[in-house]
């Protein structure tokens, strides 16, 4: 009897790895192995003819550390991380209450809030190219009406890298709209009858009830906005690509054009690290928030 | 007071709509006129599909939309055969360091593919598959959240319902593809449509891996064909943008339920 247990388990063993063979081995090409080679080639130097590649250690981070546009562009990605997170959750939020009360419209409404969700980020910066068109666009021709002057959004460091914010926060608003929404729905209507019973005004009632009971929602969408902030740069390729003198340019963009445009792929890999880095501990944060969770049920 | 304030709301959240969907409807709007009646918002002005004209005769569009199109399906059939396996093994089969092997499998949701560029463009030129949408398509097959979402899925499944099918001699494959398969299949549709929307609107990994019109998705056949340097005017590439998102935005509007469902079920983990 237990010779036999003993060999269904084996058996059973044998099933499961065989079951997870295809996607081991496509994790293993895809993230695993990718993942530990860029460690090991961001710590070697570029080869050139001349020179072979040869072990520089921390070199190419001393490299990064030392230049002033890596610096300008990891105080780029946070101005972008530190608008886009906070500015689209708040639009998101207000969307999803709006949407969840009782308004007229609300079919129309919430379609319209969600459609940039189903768009290309290429095809959303070529709307938003109409926009921002100096001259022609729809903001300078609105401008013209109150007599200001035409302003070249996307062409002055000042302004361009809030043009790349507003399309990213238009486009993800309405995906983070959904998840609210469907938390609101599952709010007992009868806190909402309480809460009227005791003449608590409507601001009370979202601000120390709906809230709070928001709270995982929140910290959901946080983590994606998080992760949106070093992902959503297509656009990036259409409306500036990264310029005027790098004053929007993101570090994934960076990553990009230091290996497929300048050929520095040891830079870009030094530079890979550090964003793995930042998602790691992005990603202990949720693992922490995610226990937590489990406690509350 | 309540009256005023409904309306209110109504008016806010309609005026919110309005300024989201504006940047669809100017492209609409430019798409369908000439540059310098789409420029003067004259709304008398004719109405003209020249833009469409010259859009599709200024790049392979049909070739792009196939590739798209096949692109997604590979990602597609891929994804569904690789997470069924896997998200089947850790729901149902016990094996020694399952629990190791799957915390390895979920820190894959950190390692975006995005980031990975470098050595993936390595990698897949390594296995001879640059400018192939296969090579596109294969980072994105064995997906951890495919894998954990089917995982999900499977765990809800009654093991009598398991027991019974074995009672009736299915092995375990038959057993996969009669009971789990089956009941799974709102979890296959939602995941279904978050994969195709996100495939078909990535851009920078085939950027990267494509090198060719024959390879080519939609989004990068978009960015070359409206790039700046072009000097392709904003008619026409409102016309071309139009044309590219219509066949998604069309299915989003006619099964807008769906979507939304998909992508709060695939979400909401």
């Amino acid at each position: 009897m237990n010779k036999y247990a003993n060999q269904e388990r084996r058996r059973r063993a044998i099933y499961g790895y065989l079951l997870l063979t295809p996607a081991a081995v496509l994790l293993s090409l895809f993230a695993f192995y990718p993942s530990v080679a860029t460690l090991w080639s961001s710590m070697f130097s570029r080869g050139t003819r001349r020179h072979p590649t040869e072990f520089v250690g921390a070199g190419n981070y001393n490299d990064l550390f030392s230049d002033p546009t890596f610096w300008l562009v990891v105080k780029n990605n946070l101005f972008y991380a530190g608008i886009t997170i906070p500015l689209s959750m708040f639009i998101a939020l207000s969307m999803a209450l709006w949407a969840n009360s009782k308004i007229s419209a609300k079919g129309f409404v919430r379609t319209a809030y969600f459609t940039p969700t189903v768009l290309p980020m290429i095809a959303a910066a070529n709307l938003w190219l109409f926009f921002y068109t100096p001259g022609l666009g729809v903001l300078d021709q609105i401008g013209a009406l109150f007599g200001l002057p035409s302003v070249n959004w996307l062409g002055q460091p000042e302004t361009a890298l809030w043009a790349i914010i507003i399309v990213t926060v238009w486009k993800e608003s309405g995906f983070f709209m959904i998840f609210y929404l469907a938390a609101l729905q599952t709010i007992p209507t009868d806190l909402k009858e309480a809460a009227d019973l005791e003449g608590a005004s409507r601001w009370t009632y979202t601000r120390r009830i709906v809230l709070p009971l928001l709270m995982p929602t929140t910290l959901f969408i946080a983590v994606n906005a998080m992760i949106n902030s070093v992902k959503l740069i297509d656009h990036l390729f259409i409306l500036t690509k990264g310029g005027p003198s790098d004053s929007t340019k993101l570090i994934l963009y960076y990553i990009w054009e230091m290996a497929f445009a300048f050929f520095d792929a040891p830079h870009a890999a030094a530079m890979t690290i550090m964003v793995l880095l930042v998602l790691g501990i992005i990603a202990a944060v949720q693992f922490f928030y995610m226990d937590k969770r489990t406690h509350y049920q | 007071m309540n009256r005023l304030s409904r309306h209110l709301d109504s008016f806010g959240a309609i005026l919110l709509a309005v300024i989201w969907i504006a940047p669809l409807l100017f492209a609409f709007w430019a798409a369908f006129h000439s540059t310098t009646d789409a420029v003067n918002f004259n709304l008398t002005s004719r109405l003209t599909l020249d833009n469409f004209r010259v859009a599709w005769d200024g790049a392979p569009w049909l070739r792009y939309f196939m590739n798209t199109f096949l692109l997604v399906t590979i990602v597609l059939i891929g994804q569904f055969i690789i997470t069924t396996l896997a998200g089947f093994a850790f729901a149902q089969v016990s094996f020694p360091g399952k629990d190791f092997i799957f915390i390895l499998v979920l820190l894959q949701l950190f390692i975006l593919p995005e980031v990975l560029i470098v050595e993936n463009y390595a990698m897949v030129s390594r296995l001879g598959l640059f400018d192939s949408l296969l090579g596109v398509g294969m980072p994105y097959m064995a997906s951890a959240f495919g894998i954990f979402l089917m995982r999900q899925a499977f765990k809800s499944v009654p093991i009598e319902l398991d027991e019974a099918a074995r009672i009736e001699g299915c092995g375990w494959f038959g057993v996969l593809l009669k009971v789990y398969v089956p009941l799974a299949k709102p979890t296959y549709l939602a995941y279904a449509l978050v994969s195709v929307s996100t495939h078909w609107n990535n851009f920078l990994w085939p950027l990267i891996v494509t090198n060719s019109d024959k390879t080519r998705p939609l989004t990068v056949g978009l960015s070359i064909f409206g790039a700046p340097e072009n000097g392709v005017d904003i008619s026409i590439i409102s016309a071309a943008t139009i044309m590219s998102v219509a066949p998604l935005l069309i299915a989003f509007l006619v099964f807008q339920r769906q979507f939304v469902q998909a992508f709060l079920r695939t979400g909401i983990k």
